[in-house]
């Protein structure tokens, strides 16, 4: 295996959904997002963000980067969660396996500690979720792979499109 | 690390702008911003110094028409080119599907070049990366200096593999398009070859 790379597929897409969505409502957060620890959006759910969310997401991976190299300087092997408070809103970010973070944006409304007790139970059902998400794709449907010579060819059709001097 | 989200029928890819300090990798990600057109560019991220000198990251996102249902969007990142921002480097180099180095022609930065190619391939390393299986593009950058050493020396004590490689002034944009849409479609061929989960 050179790369591990990952596909999120429409039944899991809908489980990682309802799993957000649960967690927005019991921790009364305003918004919930999942990232991948090299900066890709996932899911969201919640009200919809004012903010960027890719940046949001490349942010987000990189804030999980640099504090995850700060644990292992410190001897740690990780901080499983982490959390950044605002005047108005703030932030609490806890890992699921498979380098996928979860982000919990909340302002007032609710507290600092009924968000992170609601991701430490959102945490373990997004591992399943995830988990089996990577199972399945060693037994992958190859009738769901678009990418074929007519994808290649359509794509570098569009690198040029975009890319006109 | 592409993600393909069959569900939202999008694919997510990430190339990294690596090279020695002041090498021109922000340079390059600045111009494709200004010349794109704004629905095809997200936000523009930069987290340099006061000195403009690149801390943590560039991150541009940029979004292809939609192929056979799927959308395609390219994350474009660089890497603070100075050598004591190592572990930054290493955390932007997690998952990428492919690498851009952008040389420094000019030949009071030969030993820089060497030193950025020696740390790019000790840092892909760490994630059982190596250039040449995943896509790698060179760049030889401000052609234009009256000490910029020759592209076949380049070549060769640089680049004795042959990796495809571009002539380019960054900021004036020579080559600068035709470095990224050859990492481009390099990254998209190896889905097709690599799909996930293999």
């Amino acid at each position: 295996m050179v790369r591990a790379e990952w596909a999120i597929f429409e039944e899991d897409y809908w489980a990682i959904n309802n799993a957000l969505e649960a967690l927005v409502q019991s921790s009364q957060a305003k918004h919930v997002l999942l990232v991948d620890r090299t900066g890709q959006m996932i899911a969201q759910a919640g009200d919809d963000p004012q903010f960027d969310t890719q940046s949001f997401a490349s942010l987000c991976a990189a804030d999980f980067e640099a504090n995850f190299a700060l644990a292992k300087l410190i001897g740690e092997d990780d901080f499983s969660t982490l959390y950044h408070q605002g005047a108005q809103d703030s932030m609490y970010l806890g890992k699921i396996c498979k380098g996928v973070v979860v982000a919990v944006v909340f302002d007032k409304s609710t507290t600092l500690g009924l968000v992170r007790l609601r991701v430490k139970k959102a945490v373990e059902e997004l591992n399943v979720i995830i988990e089996g998400l990577y199972d399945k794709l060693q037994y992958r449907n190859e009738e769901y792979d678009p990418f074929d010579e007519e994808f290649s060819e359509g794509v570098e059709q569009e690198i040029d499109n975009l890319f006109v001097e | 690390m592409s993600l393909i989200n069959y569900s939202s029928r999008e694919i997510n890819c990430k190339i990294v702008y690596y090279g020695p300090g002041l090498g021109g990798k922000t340079t390059n990600i600045q111009y494709i911003y200004d010349k794109l057109a704004p629905d095809t560019k997200g936000k523009l991220v930069t987290l340099a110094t006061e000195m403009d000198r690149t801390l943590f990251f560039d991150f541009l996102p940029l979004e292809l028409g939609e192929v056979k249902g799927f959308k395609t969007r390219f994350h474009l990142y660089t890497v603070p080119g100075q050598v004591y921002y190592n572990a930054s480097r290493k955390l932007i180099l997690r998952g990428c599907d492919g690498v851009v180095f952008v040389g420094d022609s000019s030949e009071a930065r030969f030993e820089a070049n060497v030193e950025s190619l020696y740390n790019l391939h000790e840092n892909l390393k760490e994630y059982n990366l190596e250039l040449g299986k995943i896509p790698f593009v060179m760049q030889w950058n401000k052609r234009d200096l009256p000490d910029a050493l020759p592209i076949d020396e380049l070549n060769e004590e640089l680049n004795p593999e042959g990796f495809e490689s571009f002539e380019a002034v960054a900021y004036k944009g020579d080559g600068v398009f035709d470095t990224l849409k050859c990492v481009a479609k390099q990254v998209l061929r190896q889905l097709q070859t690599q799909p996930a989960g293999v």
